[in-house]
């Protein structure tokens, strides 16, 4: 087995892409769910307007590159208010079927035959990042150190796209723990508790809500375009309901309500997993496992995901750094 | 609380075990390469495809047969490549993304699914008016109603046990889809794995589910409530449920596409304007038989009442001597079942896949939302009606977006009249 | 010493508005702070609120009585903007009410508390206090960006908050979540609260549902003093020793609509209360014990549901 490229793809995970990009969405998520308890089922459609909008501005429409970020900013809280209007008024859960809802129905619309000369159908659009890539300010190359015998090391893209990401995992966090520190987060918490008891001290619940919508939305899109440039395309599926599901694992493992609880839960998310697919395909390759074959262990990886979601909610509600007094009182 | 994790362990543990058989006898005498064509959902008869080893020496050739399907068994594993002869291809249709060859690893005892994306050429909206011109409006129309029943009877059946439990416990359940994916996989491990008649197998495989349904409730989901969990975190604890339970099947059944072993190529009749195949109608027959007996038993036994009545207020169904967890249970055993027979019809009408039930999940919602939660007889209403819209619906609408205007139903039933066609509007405060 | 001349001054002031008044329904008050008009909500076929004409007298304490299901909760969701009213209008200080949001009418000083208190469970106490505070500057989204905007407008809301839960013996409880307090404790919160809204009108639902018997004196003493600093009370209430204690007036509600209104120590007697009482309930209570026997079951019995309700 080779543990050496194990252990560095599983460190380098720890920074990675995928990271930054479910990072960025959860932080939205848990401005949402974790704050303002709104139930919030399509970040995935916020990842995919903002990550089409640069595509299509880009690709299709060949506009510059900083157009189509503002496109995709645009899209996100057009998709917020659009989404926010009619639904904020909603109980918890029909919120939760209604954007779970939308979300397939922008994914559909993403990947439909009819819109194919905008969106590329079910195979998505690429050949829109090089805006992005134009601003690299590393010259050609690899870029690390190695860790004992372990190299760790990222080309100048990657290294770019990382760059940008964890600056944007900073600031959105430091905007997050300015907010939630304020009297405008007391309300936003205030409605997760009990909104009409907001309304009867005067608070306008429903605008807060749809700040809060849009917020989480626009952070929520960061993650689309940090997807859209890493990877230089979009796909449709890529921003399927899974996608969502899986930010809400992270916000729940890192512990919902916290400021750095996103990141610190995409961290060990990815960490894990891939760790568990960098051993497991290891050790099926190897024969260790006789009864497995490598196709099957792509699937094992989400089993665990799906486990550790019930275990968490069952076991640790408050996740990793949640307070627990906090829970204990009444969320259990 | 241990014990009950315990338990839903040994339960997931059993589901395993149960899967884990057939599904690997099933592929044991399968090794080699198959895949199918489809062009917009509809099968492609005909098509010639040449499988080659590696270095070129040929193998077999094979065209597909009316599903759409084709396979080649080889003797030995390795690299093999696949070339799909793109001038045998109807004239309206060509290969996504350009290339017709293929080159896969087939491993032992195990068949690889080849992929050949077919899409139509040229202008979409070109192909659509050929089609619409080939038979007049209200054929069509007549057609497409009577495919809406049978989705809807589909969905109505599956929708069932979501909005009891719904209506009983509070609890959204997101991996309910996942039951019907069950029932579907469990009479296919039956039907093909064990080479019972499909029949048979559909009945074992509604009992196994049912049982699993009670098993769910009493070893889990019952111990939740027990704990005072809310019902915002038993909805995304079921959201972790569906997505453990989706990869489960994925590792056993794989993720291809399959079908029963009887039934799948029966020839059509023509029943006025209708045309379809014998099997449609008997699932229909089974499924309204099935939905009536349900609704009898809510409104006439002693059981069926009491579920009515916990539906409608827990405490005071309770508080009037109803054993509220017992009814709970019965609940989730019947859920269970229906949603495996709802498995089962679907993947009599479509294909097996282990994503089939995740699919519907949403028309199932749509259904369950727009009759009203937690009412039974409006998520039979509301499942039929979404079933004829989606069908209908592509009367105007491509095919692929037809998902798109039943969710856009749903919201706009959730807004407007969030209490559903039979629900009651609830007093605030 | 001076504040007892106020106090018996303000009661005494209330009282005499009442004096000459008839003890018919909808009767016109000297000095009204609220005045409804033809309120009508159903509920499919049930007529669940129908008042024809009410006014609540400025600066008295009020009481609103009635059976179960006569619709007082009901009126008090139309008339804050918790529900929506099929027709009707009521004004508030001369101001038009009828169709203004819930938020809006807490703003123009009329707010209410709720039948189930509704104490912010993982907020602390004194964030649950701090936000009923208005126009505060942190409340808008770029400002609470840069804290200096809002730090002194915060700290005098602290200020404000502590005098507030000193009054109202809360001020250990000031950093435990409010969660953690006994019923009684966040009914207490939950007046407080309102009061940093600095309400003209303050509408009680049930204050003393679930509140045990030694906070009732405390609670009823607060509710009194609200009177005294000026601000009108309205409140439901179904103990009948408490609303002869401490109200100026009593508006009597049967099938949603208003029957009767007068004095507390002689409205029970009015035919058309015992007659409202007794055609609810067969087993209306007509002796002193009884009634209170009763009304100790419909505590102990929302004390459950909020106990029920503190678990989820």
């Amino acid at each position: 087995m080779d543990w050496i490229t194990i252990i560095s793809t599983t460190l380098k995970s720890a920074v990675g892409v995928e990271t930054v990009l479910y990072g960025l969405a959860a932080i939205g998520i848990n401005i949402h769910f974790g704050y303002t308890g709104l139930l919030n089922f399509g970040q995935a459609a916020f990842m995919g307007v903002a990550g089409y909008g640069l595509a299509v501005t880009v690709a299709v429409m060949n506009l510059p590159f900083w157009l189509g970020i503002l496109v995709g900013l645009g899209a996100a809280v057009l998709l917020a208010v659009l989404l926010g209007i009619p639904t904020l008024q909603l109980r918890a859960d029909y919120l939760a079927i209604v954007t779970i809802a939308a979300a397939e129905i922008v994914r559909l619309i993403f990947r439909s035959v009819a819109f194919k000369d905008v969106f590329g159908g079910s195979d998505g659009q690429r050949g829109f990042s090089d805006g992005f890539y134009a601003l690299n300010p590393f010259p050609e190359g690899d870029y690390g150190f190695n860790l004992g015998p372990v190299p760790i090391f990222f080309n100048h893209r990657l290294l770019w796209v990382l760059l940008v990401g964890w600056l944007l995992i900073a600031v959105c966090c430091g905007i997050v723990y300015l907010l939630m520190k304020s009297p405008w987060g007391r309300v936003l918490k205030a409605i997760r508790e009990d909104e009409d008891a907001v309304r009867s001290l005067g608070k306008n619940v429903f605008s807060y809500k749809m700040q809060s919508l849009v917020l989480g939305g626009v952070i929520g899109c960061l993650g689309g375009f940090v997807y859209g440039l890493a990877f230089a395309s979009v796909q449709p599926d890529i921003f399927g309901t899974e996608t969502t599901f899986y930010c809400y694992t992270i916000v729940i493992l890192g512990g919902a309500a916290r400021v750095l609880g996103p990141v610190i839960g995409s961290m060990i998310f990815w960490v894990l997993l891939v760790l568990v697919y960098g051993v497991l395909s290891e050790a099926v390759a190897a024969g260790y496992i006789p009864f497995m074959t490598s196709i099957q262990v792509g699937p094992v990886r989400y089993i665990l995901v799906g486990l550790g979601l019930i275990l968490l909610l069952v076991f640790r509600p408050q996740g990793i750094f949640g307070d627990k007094r906090e829970i204990a009182i009444d969320a259990r | 609380m241990r014990r009950a994790v315990i338990a839903f362990t040994a339960f997931l543990g059993g589901l395993v075990f149960l899967l884990a058989g057939p599904a690997h006898a099933g592929p044991a005498e399968c090794q080699g390469l198959k895949g199918t064509l489809k062009l917009q959902g509809q099968p492609v008869n005909g098509v010639k495809i040449a499988v080659t080893t590696e270095g070129g020496q040929p193998v077999k050739e094979v065209a597909t047969n009316a599903q759409g399907a084709w396979d080649v068994q080889v003797d030995k594993p390795g690299k093999y490549k696949v070339t799909l002869d793109v001038s045998s291809l109807p004239q309206n249709a060509e290969v996504r993304g350009g290339t017709n060859v293929r080159t896969l690893t087939v491993y032992e005892g195990n068949c690889s699914a080849v992929l050949f994306a077919l899409q139509p050429k040229g202008a979409p909206g070109q192909q659509q008016n050929a089609s619409a011109e080939e038979s007049p409006f209200w054929t069509q129309f007549a057609q497409l109603t009577f495919e809406g029943i049978n989705l809807g009877l589909i969905i109505a059946l599956a929708a069932l046990g979501l909005s009891l439990v719904y209506g009983t416990t509070g609890l959204t359940n997101f991996a309910h889809g996942e039951l019907v994916t069950l029932g579907a996989i469990l009479a296919y491990a039956f039907n093909v794995g064990m080479g019972l008649h499909l029949i048979p197998a559909a009945v074992i495989a509604v009992i196994v589910a049912a049982a699993l349904g009670y098993a769910q409730d009493r070893f889990f989901w019952g111990q939740l409530r027990r704990r005072g969990t809310g019902t915002i975190a038993m909805m995304i604890i079921s959201i972790g449920v569906a997505l453990f339970l989706r990869y489960v099947f994925l590792l056993f059944f794989g993720g291809q596409n399959e079908a029963f072993a009887q039934y799948t190529a029966q020839p059509g009749v023509q029943i006025g304007p209708i045309s379809a195949a014998p099997k449609n109608f008997v699932a229909m027959a089974v499924e309204l038989v099935v939905l009536i007996v349900v609704g009898v038993a809510l409104l006439r036994t002693r059981t069926g009442k009491a579920a009515r009545a916990v539906a409608d207020n827990p405490a005071l169904a309770a508080s009037s001597g109803i054993n509220v967890d017992r009814v709970i249970r019965i609940i989730w055993t019947l859920g269970g079942g229906v949603a495996a027979l709802a498995g089962v019809m679907l993947g009599l009408s479509q294909n097996l896949k282990y994503t089939m039930g995740q699919d519907i999940l949403l028309l199932i919602f749509a259904g369950v939302t727009l009759g009203g939660l937690g009412t039974a007889f409006g998520a039979l209403v509301g499942s039929i009606v979404v079933g004829l819209f989606i069908q209908v619906s592509t009367l105007w609408v491509p095919p692929e977006l037809k998902s798109v205007g039943a969710l856009a139903v749903l919201i706009i039933v959730l807004l407007v009249r969030p209490q559903g066609i039979l629900g009651r509007r609830e007093r605030i405060g | 010493m001076r504040a007892e001349t106020t106090t018996s001054e303000r009661k005494a002031a209330a009282l005499a508005a009442f004096k000459d008044l008839a003890h018919d329904p909808g009767v016109p008050k000297p000095d009204p702070i609220l005045v409804v008009d033809d309120v009508v909500r159903r509920f499919g076929g049930l007529t669940a609120v129908d008042v024809k004409h009410v006014e609540i007298q400025r600066g008295s304490i009020t009481a609103l009585i009635g059976p179960n299901g006569a619709g007082k909760t009901t009126f008090f969701n139309q008339l804050t903007g918790f529900d929506t009213a099929d027709a009707g209008s009521w004004t508030f200080n001369g101001r038009r009410m009828n169709g203004v949001p819930a938020h809006k009418v807490a703003r123009a000083g009329m707010v209410r508390t709720f039948q189930l208190t509704k104490a912010l469970s993982r907020l602390t106490v004194m964030e649950n206090m701090r936000l009923g505070a208005q126009q505060q500057k942190g409340e808008n989204f770029w400002r609470a960006l840069v804290p200096s905007f809002w730090r002194g407008q915060e700290d005098a809301i602290t200020e404000r908050a502590e005098d507030l839960l000193t009054r109202f013996k809360l001020a250990a409880k000031r950093d435990d979540f409010a969660g953690s307090l006994s019923g009684g404790q966040r009914k207490l919160l939950e007046m407080a609260r309102a009061l940093m809204v600095e309400p003209e009108l303050v509408m009680l639902d049930e204050p003393m549902a679930g509140v045990n018997p030694a906070l009732t004196q405390s609670l009823l003493g607060h509710v009194k003093d609200l009177r005294e600093q000026g601000m009108t009370v309205l409140f439901v209430e179904h103990d009948m020793d408490m609303v002869r204690d401490i109200s100026d007036w009593v508006v009597v509600m049967a099938q949603g609509s208003v029957i009767a209104e007068g004095p507390p120590d002689t409205i029970m007697s009015d035919e058309r209360v015992i007659d409202a009482y007794l055609g609810a309930h067969h087993d209306a209570p007509l002796s002193e014990s009884e009634l209170t026997e009763q009304l100790q079951e419909a505590e102990a019995a929302l004390e459950a549901e909020i106990e029920e309700e503190t678990q989820k």
